[in-house]
């Protein structure tokens, strides 16, 4: 895979707020989200409990996202899982270009 | 300096609450020994009909653990009887040959059943309602056997008579008595607690007196004396008890009733003493607990050189709680030529209240149903206060005051825990002294609200208004989540209150932790929300994944679609339509589910909407927090047994009521005969058709905890089912906690309050009212989503590069 690619994966005003959006590149799965302070943050789309869950389906509050299937709090800012789960997800950066929104790979 | 050493016979809650109060004394005093017969610790006797009827086990009953027994350095011998003594070598001796050498010697033998001699009294099948060995010869007894007769209509024959019939026994009370509980009820009270007990399913023989027990090694049944006889699988003798003083009488310490004692529960014996039940003091034998609490007081103070003005009697009231029912009296019962009475009937909300006055003072009282006012009343009662110039006795306050308003102009002396005479000033004193927080914490202070608990109530209250803004009431009561330390109750008082309209503005106003909150207030807001207004519109990002998708998530992401099949039934059509899409989407797995309907597992996200297109059929709700399905038997239209039309009438139930949102998930299932081919006796509401009707269960639970429904009415048409599903429904959506299954609600509740309000005609009407305002609210979701781009994009979009 290459580093360092940018790719765009939406326009910002089209993101909806607090809902996760299921991005595919490659083999990767990513989860992107528009919280209510108006960042966009996106990370892996799979919580590290050992039986997985998507997590672009899971509740948002806040800088942080509830995995749907086991309930583990995770941020959205380093994709750490919180405490008293623990855990680490990939987050990518994303960058904000004229009104696009782009990943870096 | 060698201990004196202090032996106990008998480990009861009077005794052992006589050693708690030595060692608070003197605790260096005395090297102490305790015996008891039972092989448990010291436990709460007044709370055996909660382990009788299933609620709460041994465990939970435990007064003094083994911990505290250890300790507190005593030595305890449980399982072992002391079967005889030596006054003047002073030993005792128990039934495993044990001797231990006494200096001080206590007899808290506490009582016995009153077994009736009559003729087949030894059979087996027959037992006393005293302590949990007894407890567990019922249970064990209810699961084998069905007729239960309890001999003796006092609180304890009553006690036993719920607990049986919560195992599941048909069960007979026969009392010699034209009326119940007569020693602390007038006929009037009296009869409504009959009637209140008729209707929660225990019958009674009145005015009968037993004179034999037939059967052969077993009892199968009672005769009466006037020839009659009833068939029973179990006795349950409850009427008296007899202290147990015949070991001491042996040995020739005096006895009447009791053993007899002197103001400082001293025995004519020297160093010897009895205490509790086992005990007569000024001629009479004690059989409530506060009593024997204070001569705890003072046969501890006493034994420890301090100073007491001895044990002067108690005048009781009686506060007893039978089968839900909160009852007081005290004084005198029934009205004399020279007493007047102020009475209050209430029957439609159960409540009765007499008051008897001779000279301006209160004399006796009688409460039924509510007993807010029993302190105040006792008060007047025990201090013979003049009420000439009181302005009203009011004994009706509005609704929700008497409470409130009683904690803050409770005068300081004013008893708040019967049981073990504890005042509000003690309570308040000892939580600034300690800084204590929590009605247990209370408990373990001043032992306020250890045994009938009856009074908790009251010390979380004087609690609340002692620490003011400081009281931490998230220790006391369940918080929705960790964002908050409201509760369900209060969290929905303030939406109404405050006219609070959606998720945020509840978290805002009501100072939430987090501004977004977290993943179990945010569907229990959105809910509460939804209840309280029935235009509300809908927050779907509050939602989980199941709800906000309208699909069930699977482990790997992918999701099902189960459609509607009303009632079970299908056509040709639909089954069509589903094995099309099923093939040309490549769908895994096609499987009926539990719900009586066919299943399409493992979807994609991005293949949902197509999927829904194409089949045309609505969202079975297959993952909803509301009517999930409503199963049915082939019943009449087919059935040789059918006598209803179940298919039809489950149908119409699942279209009325589908996509309302409740608490929980709701199921419903329509039977045509008593067979039960749909398994109505476990859903939230079950009906079995009858000749000429239906029967109505409720509160069934097929799942983690397996629960029966309970029948509560047989109806004769289908309009009346309708109906009552339409108010159980609402008023299950307005009181029940979110994730509550109405299995957990009905016992939360009480069947009973529930009926009580279900059968109000207003509050029918307006439970209705709102329910169909609510219902009109809804759109199909798969069609929603279809049918609206902005959706389509926002929820069911993949970007694939
Ligand atoms: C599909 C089905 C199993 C099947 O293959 O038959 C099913 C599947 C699930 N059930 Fe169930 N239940 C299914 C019938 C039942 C039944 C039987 C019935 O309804 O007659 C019960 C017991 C009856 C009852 O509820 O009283 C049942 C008791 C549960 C429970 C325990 C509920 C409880 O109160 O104890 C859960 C967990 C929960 O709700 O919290 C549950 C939860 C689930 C979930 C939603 C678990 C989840 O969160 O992922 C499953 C979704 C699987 C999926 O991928 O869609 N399922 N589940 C059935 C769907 C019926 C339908 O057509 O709607
Ligand atoms: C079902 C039920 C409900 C009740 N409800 C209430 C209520 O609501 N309010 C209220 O105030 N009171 C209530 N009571 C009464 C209350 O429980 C008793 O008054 C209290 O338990 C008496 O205490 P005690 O120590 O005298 O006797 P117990 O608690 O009976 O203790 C005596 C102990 O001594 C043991 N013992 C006896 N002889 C010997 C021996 N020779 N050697 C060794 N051990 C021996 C016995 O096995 C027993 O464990 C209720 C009682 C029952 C059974
Ligand atoms: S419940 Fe009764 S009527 Fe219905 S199918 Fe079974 S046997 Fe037939
Ligand atoms: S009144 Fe019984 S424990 Fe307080």
């Amino acid at each position: 895979m290459t580093t360092n690619t940018k790719i765009e994966v939406a326009r910002y005003n089209e993101l909806p707020m607090r809902i996760g959006r299921k991005v595919k590149i490659a083999e990767e799965n990513i989860a992107l989200f528009k919280v209510t302070s108006g960042e966009v943050y996106a990370i892996e789309d799979k919580s590290p409990h050992p039986k997985g869950g998507v997590l672009s389906e899971g509740l948002v509050s806040g800088d942080y996202v509830f995995c749907p299937v086991y309930d583990w709090k995770i941020s959205l800012i380093d994709g750490k899982v919180q405490a008293p789960d623990y855990g680490q997800v990939r987050t990518y950066e994303v960058q904000q270009e004229d009104g696009k929104i782009v990943i870096i790979i | 300096m060698d201990k004196q050493k202090l032996v106990m016979i008998g480990n009861g809650m009077a005794g052992v609450r006589a050693i708690e109060e030595i060692l608070r004394e003197n605790p260096n005093l005395y090297d102490i020994t305790i015996f008891g017969q039972e092989p448990h610790p010291n436990y709460n006797r007044i709370q055996l009909s909660t382990v009788l009827q299933g609620d709460t086990t041994v465990n939970d009953i435990i007064l003094n653990d083994w911990k505290w027994y250890e300790n507190n350095n005593i030595r305890l011998f449980t399982g072992e009887s002391v079967i005889d003594l030596d006054l003047k070598k002073k030993y005792v001796r128990t039934d495993k040959d044990r001797v231990v050498v006494y200096d001080k010697l206590i007899f808290a033998t506490g009582s016995s059943p009153l077994m009736i001699p009559i003729p087949g009294v030894e059979k087996q099948g027959i037992t006393g309602f005293r302590d949990i060995s007894d407890c567990e010869t019922m249970i064990n007894c209810s699961e084998q056997y069905k007729n239960a007769v309890v001999i003796g209509g006092g609180l304890l024959g009553l006690e036993a008579a719920k607990g049986l019939t919560n195992l599941g026994m048909s069960v007979k009370v026969v009392h010699l008595m034209p009326y119940l509980m007569e020693r602390q009820l007038d006929a009037t009270a009296s009869t409504m607690l009959k009637q209140e007990l008729e209707r929660q399913g225990i019958s009674f023989l009145m005015e009968k007196q037993t004179v034999e027990i037939t059967g052969e090694k077993r009892v199968s049944g009672l005769r009466f004396k006037d020839g009659s006889t009833v068939d029973a699988d179990l006795v349950v003798m409850a009427i008296g008890i007899l202290p147990n003083k015949a070991l001491a009488e042996q040995v020739g310490i005096d006895a009447n009733r009791g053993i007899i004692v002197n103001d400082f529960m001293k025995t004519n014996s020297k160093d010897v003493y009895a205490i509790g039940e086992c005990a007569e003091h000024r001629g009479i034998a004690y059989g409530l607990v506060a009593p024997l609490y204070e001569q705890a007081k003072v046969l501890a103070k006493h034994i420890c050189n301090k100073e007491t003005e001895g044990y002067q009697g108690s005048v009781t009231g009686t506060q007893l709680k039978v089968a839900g029912v909160d009852l007081y009296s005290a004084g005198e019962i029934e009205s004399g030529p020279d007493t007047k009475a102020i009475r209050v009937e209430n029957e439609y909300e159960g409540v009765y209240k007499k008051v008897l006055i001779r000279d301006n003072q209160v004399v006796g009282t009688v409460l039924y149903g509510e007993t807010a006012e029993s302190t105040r009343l006792f008060r007047m009662l025990t201090q013979k206060e003049d009420i000439s110039q009181m302005t009203s006795l009011s004994i009706l306050q509005p609704a929700g005051e008497a409470e409130e308003s009683d904690v803050a102009s409770m005068p300081d002396e004013e008893l708040v825990c019967g049981c073990n005479g504890v005042s509000k000033g003690t309570i308040v004193e000892a939580i600034h002294a300690q800084n204590l927080t929590t009605v247990n914490e209370v408990g373990a202070c001043t032992n306020a609200g250890r045994s009938c608990g009856r009074c908790k109530p009251m010390i979380g209250e004087i609690l609340e208004h002692t620490l003011g803004d400081s009281f931490d009431s998230s220790q006391q009561k369940e918080a929705i989540c960790g964002c908050t330390t409201l509760s369900r109750e209060e969290v929905v008082t303030e939406i109404r209150a405050k006219g609070l309209t959606n998720v945020k503005e509840v978290m805002n106003v009501l100072d939430w932790e987090n501004d977004e909150g977290c993943s179990k207030c945010n569907p229990a807001l959105n809910y509460y929300l939804g209840m309280v207004y029935p235009e509300y519109k809908d927050e779907r990002v509050a939602r989980l994944v199941n709800e906000k998708m309208h699909a069930n998530i699977q482990k790997d992401g992918t999701y099902s679609v189960v459609p509607r099949m009303y009632g079970g039934v299908t056509t040709a059509e639909d089954l069509k339509k589903l094995a099309e899409v099923a093939t040309k989407y490549d769908v895994p797995l096609v499987k009926l589910t539990g719900g009586q309907r066919i299943g399409l597992f493992g979807i994609k996200k991005e293949n949902l909407t197509a999927i829904w297109e194409e089949l045309d059929m609505p969202s079975g709700y297959a993952y909803g927090k509301t009517l999930r399905t409503v199963k049915t038997c082939v019943g009449k239209t087919f059935c040789r047994f059918g006598t209803q039309d179940s298919m039809g009438l489950g149908i119409e139930l699942e279209k009325k009521f589908e996509r309302i949102d409740t608490p929980h998930k709701f199921k419903m299932g329509v039977s045509a005969c008593p067979r039960n081919c749909a398994e109505a006796g476990i859903k939230d509401i079950g009906i079995v058709g009858v000749d000429g009707g239906w029967e109505i269960y409720v509160a069934g639970n097929g799942g983690t905890d397996l629960r029966a429904g309970d029948l509560v009415y047989t109806v004769k048409t289908k309009e009346e089912v309708i109906e009552f599903a339409s108010v159980f429904l609402q008023y299950y959506r307005e009181t029940g906690t979110y994730l509550e299954r109405t299995s957990k609600w009905v016992e939360r509740m009480g069947l009973e309050n529930i009926k009580k309000v279900l059968e109000d005609e207003t509050q029918r009407t307006l439970l209705l009212e709102r329910l169909d305002k609510t219902l009109a609210r809804y759109n199909e979701p798969w069609k929603e989503a279809i049918e609206n781009d902005e959706i389509k994009e926002k929820y069911y979009q993949v970007t694939t590069y």
